[in-house]
């Protein structure tokens, strides 16, 4: 009788953290150590967000052929109210990653709106004046292969030439002020 | 032996019970509070207007601004109704906060929004919370149940509303009908667009 408690007892601890997961219903968030999924974004037509992250031409790339150590992935919609709130945070992200010369040409910062078409994910860089390069997710199909996580989310890639992009930080939701996550980023990197 | 095969069914029951009830909307802000409705059928009514008709008058109340009728409009502004299924429930979500930071889109062609479902008020004050300061009226068309949602052809057959867009112009008549595939939320192109032809 004691052995079935304690059995149960662990099956439904097993059970309560897989409820508790940040993934939706039968996907798996991405952790530390995996391979980012390779993905098809479009070379941006902005001059200034091509040269932002190393890219000529036009047609597709993926995250490793970004020119960086460091790779911040946002996934984000313009249909969240978090990711509304939290834009000018990480519009902060973005500028002090670029005055920081410990940081700058190194970690680089791209959003990834899940579920959003071009023009709706053109409509919230308008709205928050964002200036780092957004890409549609229009039908989740890259939303789906990392999970199906929450927005906001953040990955935090490694880039090596030549390699798949490799996780070394995931972080849900609100960050506490955009000094603290480059400072986490960068530790976790192992770029500090 | 019996034991055993009890905790397995137990296990097995529980984990049914814990994956359907683990869904939510896309964003954090609603974590663990969304219901998981799983897919459902796309469409699950027949409309009973059409583009061209004159929209039937309503009068419903709402979560902050009283009884919103359709005929205070009339002659003043474009009317975008936004009918959708549940509160609480995935894609319904992440639908209206989307409108949220788009009022100027609305604005520009001369139009208002209305949000409307067949939930009570104070259900819809619960979980129009999460979303923040919506600017636009949300309308409940809980009693009689789905009144509106009915006359229009939009209520499904288990009492929620289907996801649907309605574009009324000044004069009253209906100029654009999407009944979208409840799973999945309508573009915000798709609205402006029909806003332009007005």
């Amino acid at each position: 009788m004691k052995r079935s408690f304690v059995k149960m007892a662990a099956i439904l601890g097993i059970l309560m953290l897989t409820g508790t997961s940040s993934v939706i219903a039968g996907e798996e968030v991405l952790t530390k150590g995996a391979f980012f999924p390779s993905v098809k974004l479009a070379v941006p037509d902005d001059a200034a967000h091509k040269k932002y992250l190393g890219l000529s031409g036009s047609g597709k790339f993926d995250i490793p052929d970004i020119a960086a150590h460091v790779v911040i992935v946002e996934i984000f919609s313009m249909y969240c109210p978090h990711c509304q709130k939290e834009a000018p945070a990480v519009n902060e992200l973005y500028r002090i990653i670029e005055n920081n010369p410990m940081a700058r040409g190194k970690v680089k910062l791209i959003g990834i709106g899940a579920g959003n078409s071009p023009f709706e994910v053109d409509y919230f860089r308008e709205t928050y004046a964002v200036p780092f390069p957004l890409f549609p997710d229009k039908d989740y199909a890259i939303h789906d292969r990392i999970g199906g996580v929450r927005t906001p989310f953040f990955y935090g890639v490694a880039i090596t030439k030549g390699k798949p992009a490799e996780i070394f930080f995931t972080y849900e939701g609100k960050f506490e002020t955009a000094d603290s996550f480059l400072e986490l980023i960068l530790k976790e990197s192992g770029l500090k | 032996m019996r034991t055993k095969i009890s905790l397995i069914g137990m296990a097995v029951i529980l984990s049914i019970c814990m994956i359907a009830g683990n869904a939510f909307g896309v964003s954090s802000v609603y974590e663990n509070n969304i219901y998981n409705t799983g897919m459902l059928k796309p469409v699950d009514s027949v409309l009973k207007v059409k583009a061209g008709d004159p929209a039937p008058d309503f009068a419903l109340p709402s979560v902050k601004n009283g009884m919103v009728s359709l005929s205070r409009f009339k002659g003043k502004k474009n009317v975008v109704l936004s009918f959708i299924p549940a509160a609480w429930t995935p894609v319904c979500s992440d639908q209206w906060p989307g409108y949220n930071i788009a009022r100027q889109v609305f604005e520009k062609y001369d139009a208002v929004l209305l949000g409307i479902s067949a939930d009570n008020i104070p259900t819809l004050f619960a979980w129009t919370n999460q979303m923040g300061d919506l600017w636009f009226p949300i309308l409940s068309d809980f009693w009689p149940h789905g009144a509106l949602a009915q006359k229009l052809g939009v209520l499904r057959s288990d009492g929620t509303t289907e996801r649907a867009i309605f574009i009324i112009d000044k004069n009253g008549i209906i100029r654009y009908i999407d009944v979208h595939d409840i799973n999945r939320r309508p573009p915000l192109e798709d609205i402006v667009r029909e806003l332009q032809k007005l």
